[in-house]
């Protein structure tokens, strides 16, 4: 159960992955004859659908699954969120829309979300370059069969004028213990916004940062290149790792004893609890994510806490489960699974 | 610091609100920033909302009352202006080109440029790449005009007119 479950990021630990925890990058594609997803028929959507299905049959490459979205249950549509694999908006029922997987789920494409093709690479560790290059590739054998809306000036046409030119979204999800502790992040951020770069929470747009992990991501869309988007960002990540790390020292070196007993102190409680919620667990999972990092605490896998980070959200934790649970029988569940899988 | 609302719970919420150039600092706790309605990030400072603010934005001079834009319409699908403004969506590919100049005003605002220079579709666009293509060999030769190498102007001028020729074969 628990390996079906995971996903490449959550197996494997790639570049600068003490600080990086994956790199993700998202095209945004539309069928030129075809009106927009929400403006669309259902004939039309229906269409989408077919074409997009001629699309996978004849792509082996990738070998994508295509999977209905009314095909899976509540908890599996909202698992896919918490793994970053669709979109909520794409966890609404609707016959028209669907995602194909790869195998090792490195790869989605989302249809009939805001626009008719979502195409999606999620890598661990910093690794935009790569995941563009894949992202591209897929692109290529894709507009090489569909006639994609595109127009000379305005480059890719999408549904929201935000995503138009590339219809490139890069985005990196970082840890920043260090820097938090320090009440450095929020300089940061500010500092960040002002390089058309945006910082999220966890899941996208309004949601809190839990467990002080943030998504960066370009916000400019058209007039520069991929390549350009993609380096910015790139530049920017590598600042904020160096920046990162300087904290953590700074931390051994002026706060030691402190650091250590946050860290000792969350492997406790991660260790022992009875019941636990979400916030507090996602918070402790970050200190002895911190205190691995830091060669405090020795004989944890940090990957496990990359695990851990899915594992213990409310979809991810029924299923894992296999059965509804309430609110107090979710927290219980958690603090086992958590215990479970550091021990 | 205590919730300024409830005077209760810890706040955790910190707002700044800045209007008219008067400062106001806001303190509340969770419970309370989503009680009281104008601090309802989740909704009404949504990048949606933001986004619909910034196309329903009237024109400052109040001579231009813009009556066309009501009756707007993109032929293809029949989407009207009014309908985009309201919900930010486009809802076609042609909504770009029967909504012209408002879209170009509109993407300059967000990404301070309207003009595409990344990635070109390679069957579908290979006329939008000669043409770029021509763009900035024309550009070059501007260049190389202006520093009197009329040579390299020459050889440049006849790439052009090649590459002009092909466009024209291709339709």
């Amino acid at each position: 159960m628990e390996e079906k479950i995971m996903n490449q990021w959550m197996k494997e630990l790639g570049p600068n992955s003490d600080v990086v925890v994956s790199s993700r990058v998202r095209l945004a594609r539309n069928f030129n004859d075809l009106s927009f997803t929400h403006h669309a028929s259902d004939e039309e959507l229906k269409q989408v659908t077919i074409k997009a299905k001629e699309l996978l049959r004849e792509n082996n490459e990738f070998q994508l699954e295509l999977i209905g979205i009314d095909e899976l249950s509540e908890f599996e549509r909202k698992m896919l969120v918490e793994k970053h694999l669709i979109s909520p908006e794409q966890t609404q029922v609707n016959k028209y829309k669907s995602v194909a997987l790869s195998q090792d789920e490195t790869v989605s494409l989302m249809i009939n979300e805001e626009d008719h093709l979502r195409l999606q690479m999620i890598l661990p560790g910093l690794q935009i370059e790569k995941a563009w290059g894949l992202a591209d590739q897929l692109d290529d054998y894709i507009e090489d069969k569909i006639d994609v809306a595109f127009a000379e000036g305005y480059g890719y046409l999408t549904a929201c004028p935000t995503n138009v030119g590339t219809g490139l979204r890069v985005s990196v999800m970082v840890h920043l213990p260090a820097l938090s502790m320090i009440n450095r992040v929020e300089k940061l951020m500010s500092a960040i916004s002002q390089l058309g770069l945006a910082v999220r929470g966890l899941y996208g747009e309004g949601t809190d940062t839990v467990g002080n992990l943030y998504q960066i991501s370009n916000q400019v869309t058209l007039g520069h290149s991929e390549e350009e988007i993609i380096e910015n960002l790139l530049e920017v990540t590598q600042q904020i790792i160096e920046q990162e790390k300087n904290a953590r020292e700074l931390l051994l070196q002026e706060q030691e004893v402190s650091v250590k007993n946050k860290v000792y102190r969350a492997h406790g409680i991660l260790t022992h609890a009875y019941s636990i919620s979400i916030e507090e667990a996602m918070e402790l999972i970050s200190n002895v994510r911190l205190g691995i990092d830091l060669g405090i605490i020795e004989g944890i896998e940090p990957i496990i806490l990359n695990q851990l980070m899915v594992m213990i959200r409310p979809a991810t934790l029924q299923l894992t489960k296999g059965e509804k649970l309430s609110i107090e029988e979710r927290e219980i569940y958690r603090a086992e699974l958590i215990k479970e899988l550091l021990n | 610091m205590l919730c300024q609302e409830c005077q209760e719970k810890e706040a955790s919420v910190h707002v700044t609100k800045i209007i008219n150039n008067q400062k106001q600092e806001l303190y509340f706790c969770k419970e309370c920033a989503q009680a009281t309605g104008e601090l309802n990030f989740g909704s009404d400072f949504s990048f949606n909302n933001l986004l619909t603010g910034l196309l329903n934005s009237k024109p400052h001079s109040h001579h231009q009352i813009n009556l066309s834009s009501k009756q707007l319409k993109c032929k293809n699908c029949n989407l009207s202006y009014q309908e985009f403004s309201h919900n930010g969506r486009l809802g076609c590919s042609q909504c770009y080109e029967y909504f012209g100049d408002k879209i170009d005003k509109i993407l300059r605002r967000i990404h301070s440029s309207s003009h595409h220079t990344g990635k070109i579709p390679k069957r579908i666009g290979e006329n939008v790449r000669i043409k770029r293509k021509i763009k900035n060999l024309r550009e070059e030769m501007k260049q190389v005009v202006a520093k009197e190498e009329f040579e390299k102007a020459a050889v440049l001028r006849d790439e052009i007119k090649d590459l002009e020729e092909n466009l024209d074969n291709r339709g």
